[in-house]
């Protein structure tokens, strides 16, 4: 594993382009393109503010800068340095701003969610959505970048809106049954449109492409309910993950429950793995604290740690949240699918040190990755069954089926990583730290065993 | 008091005639009359038992020894010495003290009796209270057993009012707990929105205030190519409805694949199926023809079978699209599966009933498996010895083979070795050693002529900083100065 050096960012705003082939960078006003592989600076542009977003077009030909405080857009062409464009939304302000898969519109979101204004780089024209929901996850594109699914909320009820891309024409507008709808997500096949409710109340519904409802979800009532859902790549299964630290899956044939994962504080009677982090210091010798070294490495004091495999019964640190807060730090609120549709990695707010892997083929728990810290991020590599986790310490742990282990970034004055990205060939990890950025090349051959 | 009538005369005749005309007065009791009269009637003879004229003094004597026994001081005396007469005072004071002697027995034996009546009547009294209060004692044990027994009742009906009381105050907590995620829920969604109602009233006063509006307005370079390279088209309903087949087109895409993917799941799960009944037909048939006995039971079943095999071929043709088909096979699966797991259940018991009834013929395994053991054992046992007297063969080579000349010379072989070996290392070392001290020369040398360029350079230096400023000040020897100048160059080209 090799780590390259480090370079500045702000704002974590650091993309690869879609083809893999450049890494753009933000660092306060400026955005810097480098080559991935060399990471020399191929182009600098200067936008006129603090960029706030970030985002290449599906090309990789285009880089769309947004000042949401200015109100305007940037948008910037690798090909052509020279070529410029600026959108500027006016007094009507600017809270977010995206491609759409085509490569050629931007959909600017005003502030209030009043509107979604389109614009088309290729006629300069104008169009208009109106009443766009204010929600977890109002707005989502197909795979395909074919539709378009839009949540909006006129009187009092949620509909919902499908779009064909090519010119913005509106298929289906349908309302849902939904009493505050909190997001929307297509399947990855785009024939499904998951819809799910607020947490006040469990209520997921399946929409067919043509605005038909396909089937409802709910396990339980009162309670409160959906926090996370996600669709695995196959489109096979729908994994939802609620405030009551369990996950369900859904199959895509009878839209039913299959099996349930429980995040239990006390593991007992399972075939997993148990991954904990151990930390170790290093004993520190008197002469050694001179001044010289204390400024120079902070790997004197940079804790050793290493994974060890716990014996079961284990028990996780669970943190209670105030119940009298709203948004309680409770139940599942990330799950991600390995690109091949083989793992399930959860994570439960309560118990936010450890990492849950499940195993979707046996519909059991795989591993359990627990650690020091609370963990941040956790990623899967886009082509092999392999996740890459951080907790905001100078480390990057990595799972596989073979093993995990964890890698401290030589960095000289300590790089806390608080969040990282996978280039797309699974090659590289992006780290991301607060001010900085370091890439991290991965061995083709397998790590080792903690 | 009692009349008695006695007579004198009776007295002086000894006669029994006086002593009978002693009778009793009614007031008596009937046992003293019926005492009295046979007395009366065999007084007689008792009298003249007792008393007989001969034995008068003797009769006397005895007498008064009784009476001085019962306590009377008064005694009879004879009236003349001899004869049978009597001294009739003392005789009729004896006779009055023993009359007060029989009436205060009377007296007392009359209490007495009164007494007993007395004590019976109590004791009736105590026996009639006793059984009285026995019956209410086991009255009131039996109450008190019903009352234990309803106590009971209603100490279960307590705890199980309890139990329903714990679980329902659980379940209010939990609705309660609930209420108020709900409720801080709705508060903070209530305040997000309450505070957006704020800010964008604000930004409309703002905006009504600050007329300027500034237009939105994109300002591009040049136009880009649409990404696929086509031209765009006119909105129309022609191409309305070519977006709304493309869709449909889509869906339909998708559930042809997901129907492919289950007719191959099904059509796989059916040749399974298929496969499992032929081998548990297969399984089950030759057994029956095995058994002797051909039942009635085995012919049925082969029978079946071979129902079941005529079918199946015409169930094949049937098989892609008949739900009757469906049904079938499963049935004739679950058939199947029956009689086999019979079939399975019947050969364990077979078998446990093998195994107890002939222990026997496990004993002959058992004792073929003590004899493998054994010859095993010995091989070991063998083996063993073998490697141990290789061991020591070799030893023995290893040790004789060395007589003290040939170790001596072996010895010296490998000393040999070893002083050629450190000898080459020697001519390296002092071959390092020699170019070391060559190099250390140089660089002495070396050093030695830097020190002294220095301090040429130096002198050099000294000497056209001196020449530089008589230069510069105006008084120069015009001389002076072109000599230090052709100096100065030629130390500046040195340098």
């Amino acid at each position: 594993m090799n780590f390259s050096e480090v370079f500045k960012q702000s704002n974590q705003l650091c993309k690869v382009s879609p083809d893999g082939k450049y890494l753009a960078t933000c660092v306060q006003y400026r955005l810097v393109v480098r080559d991935v592989s060399s990471l020399q600076i191929l182009q600098l542009y200067t936008c006129l503010d603090q960029i706030s977003h970030m985002e290449w077009s599906s090309d990789s030909l285009f880089i769309l800068c947004a000042m949401y405080k200015r109100g305007l857009v940037q948008v910037w062409s690798l090909e052509q340095p020279d070529w410029h464009c600026k959108i500027d939304e006016g007094s009507i302000g600017l809270v977010s701003s995206r491609w759409s898969p085509d490569g050629r519109h931007i959909l600017n979101t005003t502030e209030f969610h009043l509107r979604i204004t389109v614009w088309s780089l290729c006629t300069k024209a104008v169009s208009y959505i109106k009443y766009p929901k204010a929600c977890q996850k109002g707005i989502d594109f197909s795979r395909d970048g074919c539709y378009l699914a839009l949540a909006e909320r006129r009187d009092c009820k949620d509909y919902v809106s499908i779009f064909v891309c090519d010119d913005w024409h509106l298929l289906r507008h349908f309302e849902t049954e939904t009493q505050d709808l909190a997001g929307l997500e297509w399947s990855p096949n785009g024939c499904v449109l998951a819809v799910w409710d607020s947490c006040l109340e469990y209520k997921v519904l399946l929409y067919s492409l043509d605005g038909r409802l396909l089937s409802t979800y709910s396990a339980y009532e009162w309670s409160l309910g959906v926090k996370s859902v996600s669709w695995s790549p196959s489109s096979q299964f729908l994994a939802i993950g609620s405030y009551d630290e369990k996950v369900r899956i859904l199959n895509h044939i009878t839209w039913k429950k299959i099996v349930q994962f429980e995040h239990p504080a006390a593991i007992d009677n399972t075939k997993a793995t148990v991954y904990k982090e151990v930390e170790r210091r290093p004993a520190v010798v008197s002469e050694e604290l001179s001044l010289h070294n204390i400024t120079m490495g902070s790997t004197l004091f940079n804790t050793q740690s290493k994974y060890e495999i716990c014996s079961l019964p284990v028990q996780i640190p669970v943190v209670k949240p105030d119940p009298d807060r709203a948004n309680p730090k409770i139940g599942v609120s990330v799950l991600t699918f390995s690109s091949d549709s083989r793992y399930l990695a959860t994570k439960n707010d309560n118990m936010a040190t450890a990492v849950w892997v499940w195993d979707m083929q046996k519909m059991s728990l795989e591993a359990v990755l627990e650690h020091t810290s609370a963990v941040r991020c956790f990623l899967w590599d886009p082509r092999r069954p392999r996740l890459a986790l951080c907790t905001g310490n100078s480390k990057l742990y990595l799972w596989s089926p073979g093993g995990c282990v964890s890698v401290q970034v030589p960095v000289e004055g300590g790089f806390q990583v608080q969040s990282l990205n996978w280039h797309c060939s699974g090659d590289s990890v992006i780290l991301l730290g607060k001010e900085q950025l370091c890439l991290c090349y991965m061995d083709t051959d397998q790590e080792e065993n903690s | 008091m009692g009349e008695w009538r006695a007579t004198a005369a009776s007295m002086e005749d000894p006669e029994i005639s006086s002593i009978s005309h002693v009778t009793m007065s009614p007031s008596r009791h009937n046992h003293v009359s019926v005492y009295s009269l046979p007395l009366s009637k065999s007084s007689y003879n008792v009298i003249s038992a007792f008393c007989t004229e001969d034995n008068v003094p003797r009769c006397i004597t005895y007498l008064n020894q009784e009476l001085s026994s019962l306590g009377l001081s008064m005694c009879i005396e004879a009236g003349s010495p001899e004869g049978a007469s009597l001294n009739a005072v003392p005789a009729i004071n004896a006779m009055y003290e023993l009359l007060q002697i029989h009436r205060q027995n009377m007296c007392t034996l009359e209490e007495m009796e009164e007494e007993q009546l007395k004590k019976l009547s109590t004791f009736e009294h105590m026996q009639t209270s006793n059984s009285r209060l026995k019956d209410q004692l086991e009255l009131l044990m039996r109450e008190k057993s019903g009352l234990h027994e309803t106590e009971r009742q209603l100490q279960l009906k307590i705890k199980t009012l309890q139990s329903c009381l714990k679980t329902e105050k659980e379940e209010v907590q939990k609705l309660q707990s609930i209420i108020a995620s709900r409720a801080s829920q709705y508060s903070h969604d209530a305040k997000r929105k309450e505070r957006e109602a704020l800010k964008l009233k604000e930004r409309l006063s703002q905006l009504l205030v600050d007329r300027k509006e500034k237009k939105l307005a994109i300002d591009v370079l040049n136009c880009l190519g649409r990404s696929d390279g086509k031209r765009s088209l006119w909105r129309t309903a022609k191409l309305t409805a070519s977006h709304e087949s493309e869709m449909y087109k889509t869906l339909l895409g998708d559930y042809e694949a997901s129907q492919k993917a289950l007719l191959l799941e099904n059509a796989e799960l059916k040749k399974v199926l298929q496969q499992m009944k032929k081998e548990m037909m297969h399984i089950l048939t030759p057994r029956q023809k095995s058994t002797s006995g051909a039942s009635a039971d085995d012919g049925q079943q082969q029978v079946d079978s071979d129902e079941a095999k005529a079918g199946d071929t015409s169930r094949e043709a049937l098989d892609q699209s008949c739900e009757l088909a469906r049904e079938q096979l499963l049935n004739s699966i679950r058939q199947q599966w029956r009689k086999l797991r019979n079939h399975v259940e019947k050969l364990d018991q077979a078998s446990q009933v093998h195994n107890q009834m002939e222990s026997n013929k496990e004993t002959i395994p058992l004792e073929t498996h003590e004899d493998e053991m054994e010859r095993m054992r010995q091989e070991v046992q063998q083996c063993r010895e073998f490697i141990h007297a290789q061991q020591q063969l070799l030893r023995q080579q290893l040790n004789t083979s060395f007589d003290d000349e040939t170790a001596a010379l072996l010895n010296d072989c490998y000393t040999l070795e070893e002083k050629e070996r450190l000898k080459e290392e020697w001519k390296l070392f002092e071959e390092q050693k020699r170019n070391f001290e060559k190099e250390r020369n140089n660089f002495t040398e070396a050093a030695i002529r830097l020190g002294r360029e220095k301090m040429a350079f130096e002198e050099d230096r000294a000497a056209w900083l001196k020449n530089q400023f008589l230069n510069i000040t105006p008084f120069t020897d015009r001389r002076r100065c072109s000599s230090s100048d052709g100096q100065s160059a030629l130390s500046i080209m040195m340098c």
